[in-house]
């Protein structure tokens, strides 16, 4: 068990690569081991030498054209042929959906055990890792630790800020690179919405729920959100028993954690809930005043979202003018 | 005619959990267990492609716990048969240990063209089973699938991610993880609860499925929990006053420009 060494970070996404460093940088520090960043792509040029500005001492580089897409199979392959070769202590991986299909066959190939979505990392003072991660719905925060190594934890984004790129050495490991055929193949690929802001990165989104009637009535709550510069997001009925939407923000859908959430009728099951309580600021608008989301909320508007909104544009308006 | 074993985990009723306001640790016991909500859609999944082509459809469940009242259920929902490891030695295993014994358990029953999961668990939610399983049967796997079509050895899934939907194929035998969009699971009728009753329920230990102690529970464990406790809310909870909806849009607008989350 005392073979394995070394800190690993990997993601399909690269700006979540750069917050995973921020993330493994710590544990490295605290084991006294090195921090390597695993790069695959097709034409990386000077990627390498960013990551290590960002704070990676080693990056190993697969530079493939047929890496452009970065498919889970080929990733996988690669990575766990190199994890074998390597015997890493800590491997970590962006928890996207991808991500999480590819920790989860990493850790089953290493024969080792896996966390998901970990918001948290810390060395114990056995020198193991120990995780925190949101489970029950949001209901419950778990702590875990792990009994075999490589410790594979998929890290959520944003759970980590992008670290400050800095001047500083490191080393680059080019690998050579067999691509294998995959039992899996692409037939097709639909972007959804790709022209927008994704509503993770949203600084502040006005989300609707079941107290608006009609989508219509969403036109107030789109006002809003431009004039604050913000996205207009709703609850899963609204998708996927009105049909107006093809997202939620939820357990089953977008996790966000902008600086301010507006709920606007919404009335806070905890699906919808384990999908927005990382928010900043939390502001509920519901006529109800027993409503559940006013449990989780910072402010509370106990009237008709109907008044209510468009009088919080007119406002903003008066301020900005 | 394809062959479909489709993993049920008996989860947690997430919406029933409780915390005990002193220590904030969440009080499990006692509380009501039920079919995962994403693997009953991959029962309904399998179930409906059973009525377009054919087939039989078995579902395999692993738990410490006594799980025969959701393999009913999942009986009547439409699965011919129920393959159930029930033991003390499954006690606090992760998934590295669920899946090995989720695997062995799969080759038992034998011959199979597809196996179908929920994307996670209600509970859970790790998401790791279905790929895991697929890996130690050494066969494909498709995630998050909103779509599932079948066409002779080949299956295609439209799979649901973050910023696109991805249509892939690949032949069967294949493991599919499946979404909450992809169907509505059917209310059994009385009938067919009735029917149920007289299915088969297969109970297995460790042992008839040939997996030792070590590869099970804690001891066959990746991942060991240590703590689980409500999270902190930590919100002001303040309400916002005013005689009109122009009063209290302006006392809202001013209390969030000095927290300093909007203008300036």
């Amino acid at each position: 068990m005392n073979d394995h060494k070394g800190v690993w970070v990997f993601s399909e996404n690269y700006e979540l690569m750069l917050e995973l460093l921020a993330g493994g940088r710590p544990l490295a520090a605290s084991l006294k081991t090195e921090l390597a960043a695993i790069l695959m792509g097709s034409q990386l040029n000077d990627r390498a030498t960013e990551l290590v500005r960002h704070g990676a001492d080693k990056v190993y580089s697969m530079d493939n054209p047929d890496l452009k897409d970065c498919h889970t199979e080929r990733c996988l392959s690669l990575l766990a042929k190199l994890a074998i070769e390597h015997k890493p202590e800590i491997i970590l991986i962006g928890s996207t959906k991808s991500g999480k299909e590819l920790a989860s066959r990493l850790a089953a190939r290493l024969e080792t055990g896996c966390t998901p979505d970990c918001v948290q990392l810390d060395i114990n003072g056995q020198g193991t890792l120990t995780t925190k991660r949101v489970v029950y719905s949001g209901n419950a925060v778990v702590t875990a630790t792990y009994l075999k190594k490589p410790q594979i934890a998929a890290v959520l984004p944003r759970a980590f800020e992008k670290p400050e790129p800095t001047e500083r050495k490191g080393h680059v490991v080019t690998v050579d690179v067999k691509i294998e055929k995959s039992a899996v193949e692409i037939v097709e690929i639909n972007e959804i919405r790709a022209a927008e802001v994704k509503i993770e990165e949203a600084k502040i989104v006005i989300c609707g729920g079941r107290g608006i009637d009609k989508k219509e009535d969403f036109q107030p709550l789109i006002e809003l959100a431009n004039l604050l510069g913000g996205q207009v997001g709703n609850t899963r009925p609204l998708a996927e028993d009105r049909k107006w939407f093809t997202e939620w923000i939820g357990l089953s859908g977008k996790k966000i954690r902008p600086a301010l959430y507006m709920g606007c009728g919404i009335s806070g099951m905890i699906q919808h809930v384990a999908g927005m309580r990382d928010s900043q600021v939390v502001v509920a608008i519901n006529k109800d005043p027993e409503a559940a989301i006013f449990e989780v909320a910072d402010y509370v508007v106990v009237g008709n979202l109907y008044e209510i909104v468009p009088a919080i544009a007119e406002q903003l308006r008066k301020q900005l003018s | 005619m394809p062959r479909i074993i489709v993993c049920l985990k008996q989860a947690l009723d997430v919406s029933q959990l409780k915390a005990d306001p002193s220590s904030r640790k969440l009080v499990t016991a006692g509380v009501p267990r039920k079919i995962s909500d994403f693997d009953k859609n991959a029962l309904e999944e399998a179930v409906s492609l059973k009525e377009k082509l054919g087939g039989e459809v078995v579902t395999i469940t692993s738990s410490a716990e006594d799980a025969k009242t959701s393999i009913r259920e999942a009986l009547a929902i439409g699965a011919d048969k129920g393959y159930f490891v029930n033991d003390e030695g499954l006690r606090n295993s992760c998934t590295l240990a669920t899946s090995h014994v989720l695997a062995e358990a799969i080759k038992k029953i034998g011959q199979f063209d597809l196996v179908l999961c929920g994307e996670a668990s209600i509970d859970g939610f790790s998401a790791q089973i279905g790929p895991r399983v697929a890996e130690i049967l050494g066969i494909p796997v498709l995630t998050y699938a909103r779509s599932i079509t079948v066409q002779g050895d080949t299956v295609t899934a439209e799979r649901s991610l973050e910023d696109r939907y991805e249509t892939v194929r690949t032949k069967m035998p294949a493991v599919i993880t499946v979404t909450r969009e992809i169907n509505e699971p059917r209310i059994p009728s009385l009938m067919a609860i009735m029917k149920a009753s007289k299915k088969e329920i297969v109970s297995w230990r460790l042992a008839d499925i040939s997996v030792p102690p070590e590869k099970a529970g804690e001891q066959g464990s990746g991942v060991k929990i240590m703590d689980v406790s409500a999270p902190k809310v930590e919100r002001k909870k303040e309400t916002i006053q005013g005689e009109s909806p122009r009063e209290i849009a302006a006392n809202l607008v001013k209390a969030l420009i000095q927290d300093g989350v909007i203008g300036r």
